[in-house]
């Protein structure tokens, strides 16, 4: 780890002030931020702890949506009544994010602002077509993602809360990675209407991205039987030690079949 | 059975320590005025090093020095060693390339250790190390096994990175065995490369003391006395007596930490240069790259059987990975501790071996828990399923028509099995797995659309590696005895001081049970010491399962010698001959009389010596013994694996697990099944999910969890354990060892359950779900094309 100075701001515009400095980088979670750090591989002057700012953790229902502060852990999440309630699946995701320390440490806004092509969350978050709320706009999932670890995020920019739609049948299933548990694929699936959504963690080269061929055999029949026979191309699917493209490919059929079957 | 004696499942007496976060590790050691060391590593697998310019390094904040191989050249620091001298067919000596702490002008592998940054802080050696400019002329790499000898020349002594080629057996007896075969069964097989893991990373604390001139060293060892043996004797640190090795508590080490590496070689020399303690600790990536891996072979295999199924001859070609460099042990690994266990549990007439060993540009590679064993029981375990199954036979059947079934039996290949009773364990094991309910479960995973699959490991291995004079005639460079002082103090409570090393085994318990049953003692009052060359004799240390054969035997030795010595006490004192004392339950008694003294007043006497003088007799009761056994030992067993395989998605769950092992006379139930239920897990994680790999420039791409797969507990099912119990006649306690069984039985058994569910496709470990999932496929595609 090299040296930076350690903030930890009281207010939300404290931290936007703080988090608008040279080489400021924003602390949440930690658990992708701090180990980056130990390994040399990032020098940031300042950290900024956003661990201080109440209004950034909780669920709440507003207006038929989840909001998810962006300092809800994992086991937050996964043990809130309101998401088990709204969005079993996505409860259901975040209890399957690491072990009990990560989910203990670990955030939601954490999560979707790094966006590793392999975490679980992108997936809920595009399905869903979730927004994502920063101190200065909102922006739809699918103007968020912009590829592997990139967002939409300015420099600075903190995200505050995630807000889901619910009345959604939908659900997640995960296939993962036998040595780091992150998703090796991951689908999350959504029915929005006659229309569903498919998101696909894991497995794209270019990160988190919707599963056109299984939308389209979903439509106006949202079930595990309507994707019999379906499949995704490995084009632009990623392949390395752990998977080839050819295997990842066939993975994301049986998974997003398991995730239609699991969802409520 | 007393509670605390031999066959007690005591409780772990360390444990209250190692769980409460009391134990005293190396990394816990810290010394007033300590530096750190900083290894700068290479990040080439093969390159010449041209300049190294740390000028700038230098007058960084807070350094205190900076060396280089050089630095090590000119004080006349030697090399590392291999300790084990192998020759090759036409009697030439293996090719030992050199092995400087301190790279000396070209590096070999990734993490080949170019430098050692020593500053106030680690993160200022880092800082530090940043400014170290070296110019490096990168060479090709040879990171292949396969390959290796005819790919870049990693040592110049062995232009084709061969390092030897060895062999074993009689090769005319078996090409005629195979000339005369009904059937031949052919394989090929690939053991996995592993990384070891240990908990507890390596650590080193370098200590000089100016006044004394001696040196202390706390490193993270399993053999103390023999890293002070190297470092001492061919390293040239200092004499034995000026050089101190202390082993604390010691968190695992699997064969890893068996061997004299760089690091500590390098901290203990810089003591003295910088005049600071100077403390290394590994962290996970160094760990990774520079601890000894194990494993590594690639292997063809013919098994000849006659018309009655009868296994008639077996003939093994293997190429065997040793790394960068040789490490301490490594050369007698593929070659002694491997090719004598060809034969397996079967009576096989004629067997013949050959292995060449050789360099590549990876992490050096030496003995890993089981060390050799588990690549022959692989292979042996392997071809003979597929023997049986190739023969229309059933694989347990096959197994017990082959089985040795008179002992003593001399193999083809140097050993005499001592005892054993193969066919005793196979039918207990096929009762507690319920082999003829099999059918039946395959049927109802068929049902659920899952391929259920049952597989065999009919494993035998040797332990002790001993006796010091065989392991001398096959090339052993030390003895591989051990030692015992047993120190009775003057109110009955007694150290012993061991040679063995524990470094998880939990010997603190089980010695004390051995000594609490012997002297009839409560089993508080025995402190075991070990792991401090000051305190405790020479000694060999721990690996091999060797503690309770070897190690223990020696306790056993020392305490024949003090109950012959207290009984010359009792004599004095209840006035008799001492051939007229007897000894049981911690009283001595004259023969027919009720005169009778406890154990503990008897060591008083011994101590006040008040009632012999000293031309009759010795004050004092301590004694110590050196104990070289006479035969190595052979535990057996059948381990028998039901696997349950989704082949939507290549998953295999294992759904059973039963294991029948004979490890003669048991010490501590509860132990030894602890110490089943590793060694499985360590053998599930290297059938199922380990594999260290490189890619083609010698780059390790599993160099952390992100992607190297530990096994975890819910990767693991619920073992159902049994016993079976033949004595080891060559020990005093009957004891065989247990320490490595469960890692050498256990993969040949998931590999056998996969391949029985897939239909008999041969698969490559790690059966990761993606290999499974495609042999699954080739599966399906073979049956529909019949
Ligand atoms: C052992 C281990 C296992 C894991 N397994 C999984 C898994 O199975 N699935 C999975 O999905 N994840 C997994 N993770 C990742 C973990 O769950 C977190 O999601 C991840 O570390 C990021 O969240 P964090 O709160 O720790 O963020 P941090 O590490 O603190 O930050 C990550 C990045 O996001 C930025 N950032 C953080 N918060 C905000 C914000 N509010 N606004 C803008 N930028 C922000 C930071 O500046 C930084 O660049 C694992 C992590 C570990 C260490």
């Amino acid at each position: 780890m090299y040296e930076f100075d350690y903030h930890r701001p009281g207010t939300l515009d404290a931290a936007v002030k703080l988090a608008g400095e040279a080489d400021a980088k924003i602390l949440a979670g930690g658990h992708t931020l701090i180990p980056t750090l130990k390994q040399r591989l990032a020098a940031p002057k300042h950290l900024v702890d956003l661990h201080a700012l109440r209004e950034l953790q909780g669920v709440h229902l507003k207006d038929g949506h989840l909001v998810i502060g962006a300092m809800t852990t994992h086991a937050h999440v996964a043990d809130s009544a309101l998401v088990k309630a709204h969005l079993p699946g996505l409860a259901q995701l975040a209890a399957g994010i690491g072990d009990p320390h990560v989910r203990h440490r670990g955030t939601i806004g954490g999560s979707v602002a790094n966006n590793d092509p392999a975490a679980d969350y992108p997936s809920a978050v595009l399905a869903l077509n979730a927004t994502i709320t920063t101190n200065k706009r909102s922006i739809t999932a699918d103007d968020f993602f912009k590829g592997m670890f990139e967002t939409a995020l300015a420099e600075g920019e903190i995200i505050t809360h995630i807000s889901f739609p619910t009345g959604i049948k939908s659900g997640y299933a995960k296939f993962p990675n036998p040595a780091s548990r992150y998703a090796l694929v991951g689908v999350f699936v959504a029915q929005h209407g006659a229309d569903a959504r498919v998101a696909v963690t894991g497995a794209g080269a270019n990160g988190v991205f919707r599963a056109s061929t299984l939308e389209a055999a979903l439509k106006g029949n949202f079930s595990a039987a309507a994707l019999d026979g379906k499949s995704v191309s490995a084009d632009g699917i990623n392949s390395d030690m752990h998977a080839d493209a050819a295997y990842r490919a066939h993975l994301i059929g049986v998974m997003a079949k398991r995730a239609v079957a699991a969802a409520h | 059975m007393s509670a605390t004696g031999i066959g007690a499942s005591v409780k772990r007496k360390e444990d209250f320590r190692f769980i409460t976060g009391k134990g005293q590790y190396t990394a816990d050691v810290n010394r007033h005025g300590q530096a750190h060391a900083y290894f700068l590593r290479s990040p080439h697998a093969h390159a010449t090093i041209d300049a190294i310019d740390y000028a700038e390094a230098l007058k960084m904040p807070g350094v205190c020095a900076i060396y280089t191989g050089k630095d090590l050249a000119d004080d006349k620091i030697g090399g590392l060693i291999c300790g084990w001298m192998i020759h090759s067919k036409d009697g030439s000596p293996m090719k030992a390339g050199g092995h400087p702490a301190l790279a000396q002008g070209k590096v070999r592998y990734v993490g080949d250790h170019v430098a050692v940054i020593i500053a106030d802080t680690l993160a200022e050696a880092k800082d530090a190390a940043e400014k170290i400019n070296v110019s490096y002329g990168v060479l090709p790499a040879n990171a292949d096994t396969a390959s290796a000898m005819t790919s870049a020349t990693v040592h110049d002594v062995a232009p084709d990175n061969r390092v030897y080629d060895w062999h074993l057996g009689d090769k005319a007896a078996t090409e005629a065995a195979f000339a005369k075969a009904a059937h031949v069964t052919k394989l090929d097989i690939i053991n996995n490369r592993l990384v070891p893991n240990p908990m507890e990373p390596r650590a080193a604390v370098g200590e000089y003391e100016e006044g004394s001139g001696v040196f202390c060293l706390h490193t993270t060892s399993q053999n103390p006395h023999v890293a002070r043996l190297v470092l001492s004797a061919f390293i040239g640190i200092a004499p034995e007596n000026k050089l101190r090795v202390i082993a604390p508590d010691v968190g695992g080490g699997f064969g890893a930490k068996i061997f004299i590496y760089a690091e500590e070689t390098v901290c203990v020399w810089a003591a003295k240069k910088v005049g600071r303690p100077v403390k290394w600790t590994a962290d996970r990536t160094e760990a990774f790259l520079s601890d000894a891996h194990g494993r590594d072979h690639v292997s063809h295999a013919e098994m000849a059987l006659d018309a009655n199924n009868k296994i008639i001859g077996l003939r093994v070609k293997t190429t065997a990975n040793l790394g960068a460099y040789l490490s301490t042990f490594s050369s007698s690994v593929p070659t002694y501790l491997y090719a004598p266990l060809l034969s397996g549990q079967y009576n096989i007439p004629a067997i013949y071996a050959e292995v060449d060993a050789v360099y590549t540009n990876t992490s050096p590679v030496d003995a890993y828990r089981g060390a050799g064993r588990p690549e022959a029981t692989f292979l042996v375990e392997r071809i003979v399923e597929v023997a049986a199954r190739e023969r229309g036979l059933d694989p347990a059947q096959f197994r017990q028509m082959n089985y040795i079934t008179q002992f003593p039996h001399q193999t083809p290949l140097i050993f005499a099995y001592d005892a054993g009773d193969f066919n005793a364990s196979m039918v207990k094991a096929l009762d507690m797995a319920d082999y003829k309910g099999v059918g039946a479960r395959k049927a109802a995973s068929a049902a659920k659309g899952k391929l259920r699959g049952i597989g065999f490991s009919s494993y035998i291995e040797a332990c002790g590696i001993a006796p010091s004079a065989a392991v001398g005639s096959l090339g052993a460079g030390v003895g591989l005895w051990e030692s015992a002082e047993v120190r009775v103090n003057a109110i009955g409570t007694v150290e012993v001081l061991t040679g063995s090393h524990s470094h998880g085994q939990g010997h603190e318990t089980t010695f004390a049970q051995l000594v609490s049953d012997r002297l009839g003692i409560p089993i508080d009052n025995v402190s075991i010491v070990h792991g401090d060359t000051d305190k405790v004799q020479m000694g060999m240390g721990t690996y091999g399962s060797r503690s309770g054969a070897v190690g223990m035997s020696a306790i056993s030795k020392a305490l024949d010698k003090i109950e012959a010595k207290a009984k010359k006490v009792a004599g004095f004192v209840l006035e008799a001959a001492d051939t007229d004392i007897e000894f049981k339950d911690g009283k001595f008694t004259v023969k027919g009389t009720d005169k009778t003294i406890d154990f503990g007043s008897v060591a008083l006497q011994a101590y006040i010596a008040h009632k012999f003088t000293g031309a009759q007799l010795e004050p004092g009761l301590k004694e110590g013994a050196f104990y070289d056994p006479t035969n190595f030992t052979f535990p057996a067993g059948v381990h028998i694996c039901e696997v349950e395989i989704d082949p939507d998605t290549g998953v295999t769950k294992i759904d059973r697990w039963t294991a029948v092992d004979d490890f003669g006379a048991v010490i501590n139930p509860m132990i030894v099944e602890g110490q089943v239920h590793g060694g499985i897990a360590q053998g599930i994680g290297q059938a199922l999910l380990e594999g260290a790999i490189y890619d083609k420039d010698g780059q390790l791409l599993t160099a952390s969890y992100m992607d190297y797969t530990m096994p975890r507990a819910d990767d693991l099912p619920s073992y159902k354990l049994g016993f079976t119990e033949t004595r080891c006649p060559s020990n005093p306690l009957g004891i065989k060892g247990c320490g490595e069984a469960g890692a050498i039985a256990a993969p040949p058994a998931v590999i056998n359950a996969i391949t029985d569910a897939l239909g008999h496709e041969n698969i490559a470990m790690p059966a990761t779900p993606q290999a499974v999932w495609r042999a699954a496929q080739k599966a399906v595609m073979k049956k529909a094309a019949e």
